[in-house]
């Protein structure tokens, strides 16, 4: 019945073409198999896809960007569907292309520090891949035990230790890519060395939020395992002495391989989810991790320690072992999800403030939570400034989510005032697409459009997401 | 089942530990999804006959649990949709005759003694269900070991230092008779006696888990009948019984038993669990050394947080080397009834545990459950692999009595 219904919408040539790419069990066109993919992580926005392909070849997206090219009908790529900024949430007249199955990995080169993988490989299983080779791949998302390279590629993703290494668009050599009307390019170079003669073009696809195409190889840059990790937790009394302690870290002229802030509520969160040993009664605790070799983490470590005792931090801890390390990290990395252990609802937001405004920052988001009488949870990337206030709210109560929203409006706005941004690392997708022209001039937000007009007329590559209007 | 649901929320870090999502990547076959369906159908916007292919599909391993850092109690979840679903659903013809001979038999190891015996499945039913029954049938051995009665108690050798009741179960009486023995020894060198109770019968742990509540409630209602209740523990070596035990708080819910379920529930103890905390008392050394890959049983890992006590007791064995497969304690495919019911997904499971076993190589396979035993079996079998397999306390007993 809903098959028929289904038919009805989806124009029947196209659903016949696309039957004879793929196997009925790999066209899914249900309503039921339509629902499940109708929401990414945020579940704010939700549209169902007409149909949902599961390719199991690069030569089979390409047919399918071509059907669609041809056909003008929009296509969103999809990995594990853990985006929080909506950038992978279906177009209602489109489909999905989903490519969990496009999960190989190629090759790995020890020798030159590459891996070649396709989109669906999952961010860890690079790092677990190279692991004999005493080689890893550097950003590591929160998400990063199921989130995929295609999605980080496409968002740009960023991660605790981006600090130290930069984000995804750091660690992309080259792919190849099929854009929105079917072309096939490669873009980049194979290995370290061919980078960085003519146009950016790796730049440019990198965090284009799949408007341009899609990325079918990718070659990533793997570095070899630090020797050492020394993993510092610092406690503070006050959020906005925590804040002011990472600007004065970072003045001192440290590099610490991440530096994370979480306060009181965040804290409660991931203590619950995962016992990481976290001081309970903190209102804010700092992680910084010194790597390297050995002699040099010792050196960092001893500087590490004179900033963060004139900071005013009221107790230090220094992981013992591998295992506590990973339970402080595990507990960072499951902190947004474990916030729904204290609400039923809450918005991520993801702004960026420069660091020395920090502390200013995290008075005023302050001052706003309690201005709009919401709890607001902070746990983020503070070394590179890049705030995840969590706004908590009760979508069940009328004007609750209005106001949530009307208080991440203004954080996002302070972000832009301040002189930082309103991304760090999640996208724009939906969710930010309104603020768009907060961040950007009349001319810049044209230029972004001609270039997407150049690539893709028709708008079918991820339609709706990043351009207000759209 | 409401709190389950609205405490997703929907970060997808449980489909990384989900074997179906694994096998299969898509949205519907894993945690999240399932998690989506169920709501849709109860909120009225999906039909429940649409939704269940993929609510079957769950093995119900329940790696998502520890997985998930927003707290959804997924098992209980799945539990109490089952049930409700079971109730309504128009299953077909087929399945449903293949679902009371699971009723009918699994549970009662006479029955299932005969009817596994006579080799009657095989020849009633083969061509009927081919598919389903070949899976069933492929996973029966070619011939049962002769039964083996349990005495009512077995004394502790030397000092007493603890007595605990037995659950005796049913299918593994029947496959595997000597699991059950070899725990009355280990147990009594350990200085444990144990009361075996009479008129004890299935736990009702593999009902529940396929949405058969009534007689889950009706099986489980006599154990809470028989077993005493002025002994250290209720101990089981089956992972899945231990598991389900510990649920009959949910399953008597409402029900003017719950707070003595509850009670019950409270006393059970998988027996590694339980020599753990009592001091356990090492074997004699291996005569030759022994590298041993110890498979975590789901129902033991994820659905009971056991990890380290049946480690600690093989590692105690003076010349056993304990292997990790170090995949995450990834589902082998048994999932109680599962390779019956969804023998492509758990055949698939079960090949590709069986690879990574070959791959690392060992001299035996140790694990706490019946059920992974037999399947881990049959796929190594099937690659015409000899790979010896114990049961945690048989490779124990068998160290204790210089046997191995």
């Amino acid at each position: 019945m809903n098959e028929q219904k289904r038919l009805s919408v989806i124009k029947t040539p196209f659903l016949d073409a696309l039957r004879e790419i793929y196997p009925a069990d790999r066209l899914l066109a249900g309503s039921v198999q339509a629902l499940a993919y109708e929401s990414d992580a945020l579940t704010a926005f939700n549209a169902r896809p007409q149909a949902v392909v599961l390719p199991e070849t690069p030569d089979e997206v390409i047919e399918t960007v071509r059907l669609c090219s041809r056909e003008q009908i929009p296509f969103v790529a999809r990995g594990s569907g853990t985006s929080l900024s909506g950038g992978s949430l279906p177009v209602a007249e489109g489909i999905v292309i989903a490519l969990n199955r496009l999960n190989r990995i190629k090759r790995i080169d020890a020798e030159t520090r590459v891996a070649v993988v396709e989109p669906g490989v999952i961010n860890l299983d690079i790092s677990r891949a190279a692991e004999p080779y005493g080689l890893y791949y550097a950003p590591d998302p929160s998400s990063q035990s199921i989130c995929t390279i295609g999605g980080n590629l496409a968002f740009n993703s960023g991660g605790a230790h981006c600090l130290k290494y930069g984000m995804t668009s750091n660690h992309i050599l080259g792919m190849t890519v099929v854009l929105a009307d079917g072309e096939v390019v490669t873009l980049g170079s194979a290995s370290l060395e061919g980078v960085g003669v003519g146009p950016d073009l790796v730049g440019l696809f990198v965090g284009s939020e799949g408007l341009f195409g899609i990325a079918l190889e990718i070659t990533v840059r793997l570095l070899p395992k630090p020797e050492r990790y020394c993993t510092v937790m610092a406690a503070y009394d006050d959020l906005g002495t925590a804040g002011d302690a990472v600007a004065q870290v970072v003045a001192s002229g440290l590099l610490p391989g991440a530096m994370e802030i979480m306060d009181r509520l965040a804290i409660k969160a991931a203590e619950a989810a995962v016992h990481a040993g976290y001081p309970p009664d903190a209102a804010a605790i700092v992680i910084v991790e010194l790597e390297g070799e050995t002699r040099q983490v010792d050196e960092e470590f001893k500087a590490l320690q004179a900033v963060i005792q004139a900071s005013g931090a009221r107790h230090i801890h220094i992981a013992k072992d591998a295992d506590e390390r990973a339970r402080i990290w595990k507990g960072r990395k499951s902190a947004f999800s474990a916030v729904g252990r204290l609400s039923p609802d809450y918005i991520v937001q993801d702004g960026v403030v420069p660091r020395g405004h920090l502390g200013h920052a995290l008075t005023e988001i302050n001052r706003l939570s309690r201005e709009y009488g919401l709890e607001v949870a902070n746990v983020f990337h503070a070394g590179d400034g890049n705030l995840h206030p969590l706004i908590l709210f009760d979508g069940n109560q009328a004007g609750a989510l209005e106001r949530a929203e009307a208080l991440a409006g203004e954080i996002l706005r302070m972000c832009v005032a301040l002189g930082g941004s309103i991304t760090g690392e999640h996208g724009v997708g939906m969710e930010k697409k309104a603020y768009m022209t907060t961040m950007f001039n009349e001319t810049d937000m044209d230029t972004m459009k001609a270039i997407r007009m150049q690539m893709d007329p028709g708008l079918i590559a991820n339609r709706g997401k990043m351009f207000p209007g759209d | 089942m409401v709190k389950a649901i609205e405490s997703c929320v929907h970060c997808g870090f449980c489909l990384a530990v989900c074997p179906t999502y694994n096998v299969l990547g898509e949205e519907m076959d894993s945690p999240r999804g399932r998690i989506y369906l169920m709501k849709s159908v109860l909120e009225g916007k999906i039909e429940q006959e649409d939704a269940q292919p993929y609510i079957d599909r769950c093995l119900g391993c329940t790696a998502c649990v520890p997985a998930c850092p927003s707290g959804v109690q997924y098992g209980e979840l799945l539990i109490g949709y089952r049930g409700q679903s079971e109730a309504q659903r128009n299953r077909p013809l087929l399945d449903r005759v293949q679902r009371t001979m699971i009723r009918e038999t699994l549970p009662y190891p006479d029955r299932f003694r005969l009817a596994a015996q006579a080799g009657r499945i095989g020849s009633l039913f083969e061509q009927a269900l081919p598919e389903q029954m070949r899976a069933m049938i492929g996973l029966l051995p070619q011939q049962l070991p002769p039964a083996q009665p349990m005495p009512e108690i077995y004394p502790a050798k030397g000092p007493r230092r603890a007595c605990v009741a037995f659950l005796s179960g049913c299918v593994q009486t029947v496959l595997a008779p000597d699991i059950n023995h070899a725990t009355l020894r280990v147990l009594a060198e350990n200085g444990v006696e144990t009361i075996i109770p009479r008129g004890q019968g299935c736990c009702g742990s593999m009902m529940m888990h396929i949405g058969e509540t009534p007689l889950a409630q009706q099986l489980a209602r006599k154990n809470l009948d028989v077993f005493p209740t002025d002994v250290d523990a209720i101990v089981t070596n089956a992972a899945g019984c231990g598991s389900g035990m510990h649920e009959y708080g949910l399953l008597f819910a409402h029900d003017p038993a719950e707070e003595q379920a509850r009670a019950f529930a409270e006393r059970v103890q998988d027996v590694t669990v339980f020599l753990d905390s009592l001091g356990f008392r090492p074997p004699q050394p291996l005569p030759q050394p022994m590298k041993v890959i110890y498979q975590d049983a789901c129902h033991l890992l994820h659905a009971q947080g056991i990890q380290a006590p049946p480690r600690r007791l093989l590692g105690s064995v003076p010349n056993l080397t304990l292997l990790e497969l170090n995949d995450g304690g990834l589902c082998c495919g048994s999932a109680g009834t599962y390779n019956l019911e969804q023998p492509e997904i758990a055949g698939e499971l079960g090949r590709r545990k069986a690879e990574r076993i070959i791959r690392l190589g060992a001299d035996a396979v140790v694990s706490g459950n019946i059920g992974c035993l037999t399947q881990i079996r049959t796929h190594l079998e099937a690659k015409n692999q000899a790979i010896p397999l114990y049961h945690t306390i048989q490779l124990l007993d068998l160290a204790y009595h210089g046997a191995i």
